[in-house]
Formats: structure tokens, sequence, C-alpha cells
């Protein structure tokens, strides 16, 4: 019978339905959810075997030996900062050696065929006005270009072009870095006495007559009543203003993990308020506030550093001891290229690497257990057309305040070519909520798929638009990107002076891992050490 | 009609009365899609939403009407007819939305597309909910017309539901075309394979699986296509559209009336382009001694190019443009090389394809003239070209008693903008002198005369120009009070003063 049939039939046609439409549903979903492949792109980062070989120790006895009167182990800004001074002041009997086969250190840089990138640090703020060597420096370079009325004239073209940052707030991008729109009264309020209170202690001066927060940090004034602050976090502190705005908290996270790599909870309010207190760019034409920043990012800066002295340094080789004999130093470091270690004598030496390096090739120097580091992850990301968005147009740094990374650079936003189609993004993520020795151990055993993976998701939630045009992902890992400036910060830095002819020089010493702390401490080393031998100099400090 | 005859097949099994019921949702679900998809392809090309959704479903519900009216002429071979049907609204309905976008520019009465492509899809629609009754009719009457008509009307639903919530945001139109095209072409194959009375239907296999590939290379370049699409949003008939690896050029014509756009921005409408290019060239070269050596920063439309050209004097012009598919067009379309009288490749031209702002800094010269030619500081990209560390760097390549001229946006709508150009000119150490002319496609129009020394009153215009006479290139430079000079920030590249002042003044006056 038909109609008995039609009913038996019911429940197959409704099966039949609803295959049609799980289909059509799974069709879609697979049209919308579909994964592209994940793009080329190298895996870098410091040379783990080098370093892991300095650990062990396992290098042969000296070979050879060499005389010189200098030598400055460790080839990033410290060391380089230490070269340039020794070189502007016409002491040129001293040798730089660096581990790696570039010098640089966290400046380092690298490029494509869109555009060279930075790998780590990648601005430099305008100077403050007691910052004097540096200021120096960037005159020989041409970086300030002038003075108008005794005020520093930057090049315009080395400063960070218009628009320098953006953060994606609510759904659209809005210039600046700090939100203004869907504030609640208590945000406000919060935010308005959080930057009251900044804008005091950058105008304060301690009882010592020196400014509260100076940069290089070494400036700052050691009233006690300011240095107790190092005594505390700086969550605690700016719990106990009583501030709960989220947003305040949101933004000051950001900016810990930006400049320190450190959570607030970590860090010492001292180096908290530092951040937000300490710079007073020195400059006409409004550029106070602004930074210096290139392509390469700071690899710019080591690169001209190194330009001063490039016949003065020894790449690969790795410095693995250093003793005092007499009132000389004995330097042994291993020649990667001939594989055996040369004995460098030497009348002084600047130890210019991180201090737990140091203290492990100089055991003099005791242990480095009160020095943690922050561990990141930095991916330049180059793509094929550059990212959009709601809101206001691409800036240099664009920042999402719905996601754990720090956002993106762009690379070209400084190039030679007004107008560009492709780019590289230089996206940062400082591992930071977790202890440094685990994160290092994450950043080492997840694969460079996964990163890779985790880089894209980020930059496509952020950028539906970049999807299909993301052409590499080249990561470079940080295992040791920069000192934690932790409560209790301020006095170890001292505390771990050797005496000549022996100096040390990283910005290790200041607690933060900032370029004009690095400088300094270069620049102090190679004077201190050129007092030592006699050679004359006016002193920049 | 007996039993068993073939022209009436019945069917026992569940399978293929099962199937034509999907078919049923699926005919009506991708129906009501493709409504959907004429009704606002519609509204986004010709505007006014509710004439248009109001018209487009009235007319597929009458072509409906018609198909049902027609299904009485057909008298046996249902089945056959239902797949072909099925298949020709998979090809119609399928590429419907892509055809009327790539269709919008290239005809002059696009609603006869529009409604014709609707009438079809209703028709063919309105002819199958019959046949399928009378495919059907084997079974028990009462169940087969609810049955039918259930799932057509909950098809109807799920399209709409589906279509804006889920269609429109993810897929966007043309896309969306394509997938229910797929959808359809795939239950007509289904059909093709699973009714026992389709076995010797070898042509219209054929022709199915040749519209489903078709349909989905569409639904893979639909990317491609719905880029294509975007020239929906010129007033006037797109004759020509291109994506260079810098820009979107599009030429449109309506009658004489020829124009450029790059990225969407007028760049000249060929009725009046002589008004600003005789304005932006010659007040320059006129006061100039001997223009000898001229140098083009942007202008790649050959435009400013004819003007100096035109001066005798002139033995060497080179051109610099980003986009070497821009001067390429304008250098060998006959079109518009009669526009700028074939200057680009006038034996005394050079053109170079290269980034104006690393060109200007990388490079040496000294040229008795300099055209500025950019497009309006829109972003800041653009506005890196109007900087004082451009000028400055444009400076050096100025020969003594040199004049360069700079097109400076509106003094009218933005004069702040405007007059930031002559101070950041000044910042670069030149003297300037503004001016302005209206440009009836532009409105108020100005450009900056700049030069190292003291920059002449008089000049000596070339006679023939349809705009410019001596007379006139006096009266240029008289400001009325609401253009007049003002002060004005200094634009630098680290504070791109300019383009902020040229968003906020062009935001309020286009609202």
């Amino acid at each position: 019978m038909p109609g008995a049939n039609m009913k038996a039939d019911r429940r197959g046609l409704l099966a039949l339905g609803a295959v049609v439409v799980a289909a059509a549903g799974g069709g879609l979903a697979y049209a919308l959810g579909r994964r592209p492949a994940l793009p080329l792109g190298k895996l870098g980062g410091a040379d783990l075997a080098r370093g892991h070989r300095l650990r062990d120790g396992d290098f042969p006895a000296p070979s050879v030996e060499q005389e010189v009167d200098l030598v400055i182990a460790g080839g990033g800004v410290a060391g380089l900062s230490a070269g340039w001074r020794l070189a502007d002041a016409g002491f040129t009997r001293f040798q730089l050696l660096e581990l790696e086969d570039e010098v640089g250190g966290n400046a380092r840089s690298g490029r494509n065929a869109v555009s060279a990138y930075p790998l780590g640090a990648h601005y430099l703020p305008v100077a403050n006005r007691e910052a004097k060597a540096l200021q120096y420096l960037l005159r020989q370079l041409g970086m300030i270009a002038g003075d108008a009325d005794g005020v520093p004239v930057y090049d315009p073209a080395q400063l960070c072009a218009d628009l320098q940052e953006r953060l994606f707030w609510q759904g659209r991008w809005q210039e600046g870095l700090i939100p203004r729109t869907g504030l609640t009264a208590q945000d406000r309020e919060d935010l308005a006495a959080f930057n009251r209170a900044m804008a005091d202690f950058s105008k304060r001066v301690g009882s010592d007559d020196k400014p509260a927060f100076a940069v290089p940090s070494a400036y700052s004034s050691r009233d006690p009543a300011l240095t107790a602050l190092d005594q505390q976090d700086f969550a605690a502190w700016l719990d106990a203003q009583g501030w709960t705005s989220p947003v305040l908290h949101a933004h000051v996270r950001y900016a810990m993990r930006d400049d320190y790599g450190t959570e607030p909870y970590a860090v010492s309010a001292w180096a908290g308020i530092h951040y937000f207190a300490a710079r007073r760019g020195w400059a006409a034409n409004g550029a106070g506030e602004n930074e210096l920043t290139w392509p390469e990012g700071n690899g710019r800066l080591t690169a001209r550093l190194a330009g001063f002295f490039p016949d003065n340094i020894a790449r690969g080789h790795i410095v693995h001891h250093v003793a005092r004999d007499a009132d000389q130093v004995l330097v042994d470091s291993f020649d990667v290229a001939a594989s055996r270690t040369v004995r460098t004598r030497a009348r002084a030496a600047i130890l210019a690497m991180p201090h737990f390096i140091a203290t492990r090739v100089c055991p003099e120097l005791g242990d480095a257990k009160a020095f943690s580091y922050a561990p990141w992850l930095v991916a330049n990301v180059t793509v094929d057309r550059l990212p959009g968005g709601r809101g206001v147009p691409l800036a240099w740094d664009n920042v999402s305040s719905s996601s754990d990374s720090l956002g993106y650079v762009v690379a070209t936003h400084q190039g030679p070519a007004a107008i560009t189609q492709g780019t590289v993004l230089t996206w940062y993520l400082p591992l930071s909520d977790m202890e440094p020795a685990a994160a290092r151990r994450l950043l080492v055993e997840r694969s460079a798929d996964e990163w890779k993976r985790i880089v894209s998701d980020d930059l496509l939630a952020l950028h539906p638009e970049l999807d299909g045009a993301i052409r590499e992902i080249a990561l470079w890992r940080w295992g040791h990107a920069m000192i934690r400036p932790t409560p209790g910060f301020l006095e170890r830095g001292q505390a771990h002076q050797p005496r000549p002819p022996l100096f040390l020089a990283h910005s290790d010493l200041s607690g933060l891992s900032l370029f004009e702390e690095a400088h300094y401490h270069g620049v102090r080393a190679a004077e201190g050490a050129m007092a030592l031998l006699h050679h004359a100099h006016e002193s920049l400090l | 009609m007996a039993e068993g005859d073939p022209a009436h097949p019945r069917f026992r099994t569940s399978a293929p009365a099962a199937a034509l019921l999907a078919s049923a949702f699926v005919v009506s679900t991708c129906g009501l899609i493709y409504e959907l998809l004429a009704s606002t392809l519609a509204s986004y090309l010709l505007g006014d939403s509710v004439t248009q959704f109001s018209t487009v479903i009235g007319s597929y519900l009458f072509a409906m009407g018609v198909g049902s009216w027609c299904s009485r002429y057909v008298k046996r071979d249902e089945v056959r007819l239902f797949v072909r049907v099925e298949l020709l609204i998979a090809l119609i309905g399928g590429s419907s939305a892509a055809a009327l976008f790539l269709l919008f520019p290239l005809v002059e009465h696009f609603r006869v597309a529009l409604y014709g492509l609707v009438l079809a899809i209703g028709f063919l629609v309105g002819l199958e909910i019959p046949l399928l009754i009378r495919i059907l009719r084997g079974f028990d009457f009462r169940e087969t017309v609810s049955n039918v008509l259930t799932f057509d009307y909950v098809g109807a639903l799920v399209a709409s539901l589906l279509f804006p919530l889920l269609l429109m945001p993810h897929l966007g139109m043309i896309r969306t075309g394509f997938l229910f095209g797929i959808a359809n072409a795939a239950v007509a194959l289904a059909l093709l394979f699973v009714l026992p009375r389709a076995v010797g239907y070898r042509v219209e296999k054929l022709a199915g699986v040749l519209i489903l590939l078709g349909l989905i290379a569409g639904f893979v370049a639909s990317d491609r296509l719905q880029r294509w699409a975007e020239v929906a949003s010129y007033g006037e008939p797109v004759i020509y559209a291109q994506t260079t690896r810098f820009q979107r050029i599009v030429l449109t014509r309506r009658d004489d009336d020829l124009r450029l756009y790059l990225n969407g921005n007028l760049q000249f409408s060929s009725r009046d382009e002589y008004r600003y290019h005789e304005a932006l060239v010659h007040p320059a070269l006129g006061r100039v001694a001997n223009p000898r050596n001229v140098l083009i920063l942007g202008g790649g439309d050959g435009l400013a190019a004819r003007e100096v050209l035109r001066h005798p004097e002139v033995a060497k012009l080179t051109l610099v443009d980003l986009d070497g598919e821009m001067t390429s067009l304008f250098a060998h379309t006959p079109t518009l090389t009669h526009l700028n009288r074939g200057s680009l490749t006038d034996k005394r031209m050079t053109v170079i394809n290269a980034d104006g702002f690393r060109w200007a800094r990388e490079n040496s010269g000294q040229y008795d003239a300099i055209v500025v030619d950019f497009p309006d500081p829109v972003d800041y990209s653009v506005g890196k070209l109007y900087t004082e560390t451009f000028y400055r760097a444009v400076r050096e390549l100025l020969a003594p008693g040199g004049m360069m001229v700079v097109q400076s946006t509106s003094p009218l709508v933005a004069p702040n903008a405007f007059w930031t150009v002559a101070s950041t000119l000044e910042a670069a150490g030149l003297q300037t002198r503004g001016y302005h002319v209206y440009v009836p496609s532009f409105g108020e129009w100005g450009f900056v005369l700049a030069s190292a020394g003291a920059i002449p009153d008089q000049a000596r215009i070339l006679p023939g120009g349809r705009f410019l006479t001596p007379t006139i290139d006096q009266r240029l430079f008289d400001f009325p009070p609401d253009m007049a000079r003002r002060p004005t920030p200094v634009n630098r590249l680290d504070n791109q003063v300019l383009v902020r002042e040229f968003a906020d003044a062009w935001g309020k006056y286009e609202g």
C-alpha cells in the first residue's frame, strides 16, 4: 500500500533530511574553519650549543697566548659602547671578543627580501638631559642634527614617524596605548590619579638634589624615601594607593611586560615607577616623548657602534675563563673557527656579558642567584599586505588589549619608501606569567610549528584580513632576554663590582634592560679602564 | 493511469521518494537564497532597499506562479524535466550574484538583467513544485501535498535564517550564490543516481557534473570576483579597473567625461582637468628664466607632463611615479594618450617608476622646475610626501633660480591643511606663495609655489591655454578671507599634522 509505504518512509525521510542539513552545515563549517598550511620561516635564537658548552665548561687548554692592553668580553650594547668610548678617546690597543658570529647582543637584527627587522630591542627613546654620553654618541651618529636655542634637534628621519602607537580596544583601533572610550568613572579617576602621581615623581628631586628617577638610572637619587620603594612590588604599591581600575591595571601590566618582561607583582615598585616617571626626553620640536627607531631596530645602533672599531672585534670567540695574574688579567677564549683556546694577557678586562655568564667565567664574582632573567619569543612575520583594521590606520607599534602578546611593530614604518605593500611585523611575547626557568623550558620544548600557530592565530584574530597573506614566520627564542627588576634589585648591581683591573659592564648592573643603561655601564667601565691605564680622556659621564 | 506505466513511475522503496522530498527542501532553500541575494545586491547597487526587496520578491513570486501555470503543458517525462530544471536553477541561481556584480558596470540597463534573472529563477522554481507533486502522485495525495509543501516552507525558513546570520557575514554575496548553486547541482546529481527512472539520462549526468564543477570553480575564484565587484561604488560606468601592486585604478566614462579614480579618490575629470593642470604647471614654469630641465613627482597620468612639454624651452623632462602599471596605461592606451597627447612617450621624457620619497633622497640633480603632484595626504604613507624631510630633499634638487610647485588640497575645504603645506615648505628653507583655482569637479583647489629665492610677481604664461592667461595668473594669488593665510604648524615625519588636519577638514565637509 502506497500510504503505508509513505509512513514507513517517514523515518528515512527525516534521516535523509538530517543528513542533507548536516552535510551542508559540515561543508560550511569546513569552508569557514579550514586551517591553512603553516607559513615558512626559520627558528633562531642565541646560540644554544655555544651557550651550553660554556655552561658545561668543556674547552681545551690554551694553546696560544697573546697580549693586549684591554679585553672587552662581550659584544652586546655594553661591550660595543665600551669599545666606542675607547676608540673615541684614541685608545686602540684593545680587543672585543664576542661569543656569537654577530655582535649586537639583544639588539641584533635580521633581513629578508622585504625588509630588515629587529630580533629583539627595537627602539631608543629620546635621551634625557642627564644622559650626556648618549647625546654625545647621537650627535656623532648625526641622529641629533643640531640645536635650537640650546635644545637638541633630532633628525626627523630617525624619529619614529607618525602614527606611532595604536591600541586595539573594544573592537576598534585608537591612537595611543591607553584606552579613551568606554571607561567607567572609576577608570577615569584612577588613570588621572595615576598620571598625576607619575608626573609628580617625574618632577621630584631627592634629598641629594638628584632627580628621583633618571635615565641612566645611576643618575637617580638615592634618597632613602625613594629607594624604599624598591622593597615592595609594583602591584602591591598600586593597591596601596587604592587604584582598582582594571583599565589602569591592564595598562601597567602591558608596560611592565613591555620593558621588563615581568608581571607587575614581580616588579620592584621603584622600577615600575621608573618606567613611567624617568623619561624626560630633551628635544626641540616637541619630539621629547618620541623615540628613535629603524627598520632593523637597535641593530642600527649596534652596527654604528661597531663601525667605530671594526678591526678590534673578534667574533666566534667564547670567553670561558677569566682570572687575575698578579696585576694583570688572563682571558681564555675558545676560537670556534680554529677550534682552540687562546689565552689573552691583558692589563685590564671589561666583562660586558650578562651577570649569570660573568659569574660562570670569573668565579671570584660569586654567584648570580639574585639575578633572574625573562624569556621572550620574538616572531618576524612577513606579510604580503599591510594590516588594516577599523579605527585609526596602521601605526609603528600596534598593541591589542585582548591579546597576551605585546602586539607588533612594523619594520617598513621607518623604511626608505613612503608607500609599501608587503612588510615585516615583529611580534613580541614575554613569557612572564610563569617562573622564568619553566618558561625557558616551554620556549625550547614547544615545537616551532606550535609557536608559529600561536603567532599566526594571534595575528589573525586581530587581523582577519591577513588570512592568506602571511608569507613567513621567523621565530627567535630569547632564553635570557632581559634582567628582571624584582624587588631589592637596586642594591644588587653595586654589590658585585670587582676591583680593578676587572670591570663589569652590563645593563644587568642597573637591573633595567635598556640601551641607555648598557651604554652607560659600557662607557663607565671604559673610562675606569682608561684611568687605570693612564690614558688621558675627559669623562662623558 | 495504470500502475506500472513507464511514464508515471511509482516508488516503492523509500530512498527515491526521500531524495525527491529532500530536493524539494534544497530547491526551496536555494530559491529563497537567490531571491534574497538579488534583493540585497539590488539594494547595494541601486539603493532604496525597500523598493528593491519589494519588487524583487514580487517578481519572483509572480514568476513562480507563471512557472506553476506552465507546468500543465508538461505531458510526460516529468523526472527528466525536474532534473533539468534543477540543474538550470543551480547554474543560473548559483552564478547570479557574480553575474550581476560583473554585469553592473558593463550593461546600460542593469534592471533588465536583474529582473530577467529573478524572473528566470522564479519561473524554474515555480515549475518544480507541481512537477514534484506529480512525480510523487503514486503515493497518498494528502500526504504528498503535505510533505512537499512542508519541506518547501521549512526550506524557506532555513534560508531566511542562514542568509543574514551566517552567509552574508562569513561568505559574502558571490560565494553564497555559488555555495547554494553547488548544493542545488549536487541534489540534482544525487537524484540522477538514486532515481530508478534516471538510469539512461547520460546527457543530464554530464551536464550536471559540468555545472557542478563550474560552480565549484566560481566558489574558489569568488575572492577575485568580489574584488572586481567593488566597481559598483562608482557613480559612472566603469570602463577600466585594475588593481596594481600599489593602488586600484578605475577609469569611468559618462558621455565625454572620462574620470580617473585611484583607490576610490577622483584624480581628474576630462571635462575640467585642463584648469587643474594648466594652473599646476604654468605659474611655476613661467617664473623660471629658462626651464630646460623639469622634474615631475607623481602625475603618472601624464597630464601635467603634457602642459610642461608645451614649453619649447624644455629639453628634458623626468617623471617619477610609483606605479609602473599606471604610467604604462597612460603611455599606451589610445583614449588616454589622446588626453595627455602622448606626453609619456615624448622623446624628451624619462619615466622612472620609484617611490618618490626614496627617490628624492637618494638622487641628485639640478632641475629648473619641479612639479609635485601627489595624491592628497589621506594617510600617513602619502603624508610622508608632504613633510619637511621630503621638501628638504626636493630643495636639494632645485637648480639656482628654480621653482617648485606643490598641489596642496583645497584651501576652502581644508584651509589649515593647505597653509600647513606652505609652512612646511618654509621650514624646509623655501620661500612660498600660495594660489588657488576653481576646478568644477574638485571645487576650489590650491597650490603652493616654492623657491630658494624670491618668487617673481610676474609670469610669462604661454599663449594657447584654455584657462590660464597672464591676467588670470595674477588673480590666482588673491585669497578671500575664508581661505586666507593663517598660522599653521610644520608637517614633520614624527608628527604628521597635515594628515590629521586633512582628515578632520574633509571629514566635516563630507559629513
